[in-house]
């Protein structure tokens, strides 16, 4: 396992982040999304105009719609399978290796997870008298193992773990993280995991609250949980330095 | 009350699984089997055919003195074929859940190329607990 440069995606973020800063027109809001029945070309239609358009049908954009409306609202596990399933064979076919399809995925759920990190904090932080933020690692992480894994898998992760060597790792364990429960992986790739998708969106996440971090996944398969997942998390050298000081 | 053994044929009338869970059949080679796989496909798409009033569903259960076979034809072609002794009434129930494994852990898994032969340890998983070794 290669710790490479901890930022290298960040131009992800940053590509994706300019967009946050100024969110566009509503309507081209909804064509990046690329659902079917939206405008291909919303270059010059402004919002009135594409309610007029299209039979009077206004759909709100997503960002105009209430942030709670589908707080409880779940997704097919079936259809996300599929869907998943899809990402990873589009994936596999444009890359040279295990470690490069890993790194896709975990771009992929990168690209998640900064909008996880963002409905998180007006889902939760927004209903509360005293708004705070995780400035520590420990809150972070635990933030992290109940609420993201709750409004992402629908159920908390099942361990957080300090590395017994390391002081700068630490892992978070999913018994039978759901996304990869019916992926079979071939023995020739034995050591890829799917879960690289859950690594991005920890990454995403830690990144967000300001713990720059290297995120992997890797596969720990025990007798009774075949699937068992562990996201190991390296914590870049000022994320110690700081906790150090904060001491 | 025995199950046999179980067949996957793929909409092109190939083999694309096969299992033996019960000895009491005799043992075939494995060209045997793609060729009474390709047979049965030929005879199942003949009896869809037969019926001289509206559509037909093609044969569904071929019995003879030893064996009982009972053939499960999915929407999209796929024939899931069930071989039992004859005194079985299981595979009415056994079929369904087998097409859900299959569902599942086949169609949705990245790496099993649609029509082709299945090597998914989590589907042979699921059948065990399904049908026994």
């Amino acid at each position: 396992m290669a710790y490479n440069v901890p930022n290298s995606r960040m131009s992800v973020y940053s590509a994706s982040s300019v967009s946050l800063n100024s969110p566009p027109p509503s309507s081209t809001n909804v064509s990046r999304f690329s659902l079917a029945g939206t405008p291909v070309t919303p270059v010059n239609t402004s919002t009135t105009a594409l309610s007029t358009t299209a039979n009077n049908k206004t759909r709100a954009a997503i960002y105009d719609r209430n942030l709670n409306k589908t707080r409880t609202a779940q997704v097919s596990l079936s259809a996300y399978a599929f869907l998943f399933s899809e990402i990873v064979q589009y994936t596999q076919k444009r890359v040279s290796g295990i470690g490069d399809l890993e790194r896709r995925l975990n771009t992929i759920g990168y690209r998640v997870g900064t909008r996880v990190t963002e409905l998180l904090a007006w889902r939760i932080e927004s209903s509360s008298k005293v708004p705070k933020r995780e400035i520590r690692l420990l809150p972070a992480l635990v933030y992290i193992h109940t609420q993201v894994w709750k409004a992402v898998f629908g159920k908390p992760a099942d361990a957080i773990e300090k590395s017994v060597e390391k002081d700068d790792e630490y892992m978070i364990i999913d018994n039978d993280p759901p996304i990869t429960r019916h992926i079979s992986i071939p023995r020739d790739m034995a050591q890829l995991s799917c879960s690289a998708l859950t690594a991005g969106i920890v990454e995403a996440v830690l990144d967000g609250l300001g713990f720059p971090a290297r995120v992997t996944a890797h596969s720990v398969p025990t007798d009774t949980f075949p699937q068992r997942t562990t996201i190991l998390i390296k914590l870049d050298p000022s994320v110690i330095e700081r906790e150090d000081a904060l001491k | 009350m025995v199950v046999f053994g179980l067949w996957i044929i793929n909409k092109a009338g190939g083999l694309i699984f096969q299992r033996n869970i019960n000895d009491g059949l005799a043992q075939l080679s494995q060209n045997e089997y793609l060729v009474m796989a390709g047979t049965l496909h030929g005879i199942h798409a003949i009896t869809s055919r037969l019926s001289p009033v509206g559509n037909s569903s093609g044969a569904q259960v071929i019995e003879g003195e030893s064996f009982k076979m009972t053939i499960f034809l999915t929407l999209t072609g796929t024939k899931f074929v069930l071989l039992t002794s004859p005194a079985d009434n299981s595979a009415d129930t056994l079929l369904p859940r087998i097409y859900e494994a299959y569902a599942d852990t086949v169609m949705k898994n990245p790496f099993h190329t649609p029509e082709m032969p299945i090597r998914t340890e989590g589907f042979d998983v699921r059948l065990t607990t399904l049908l026994g070794s």
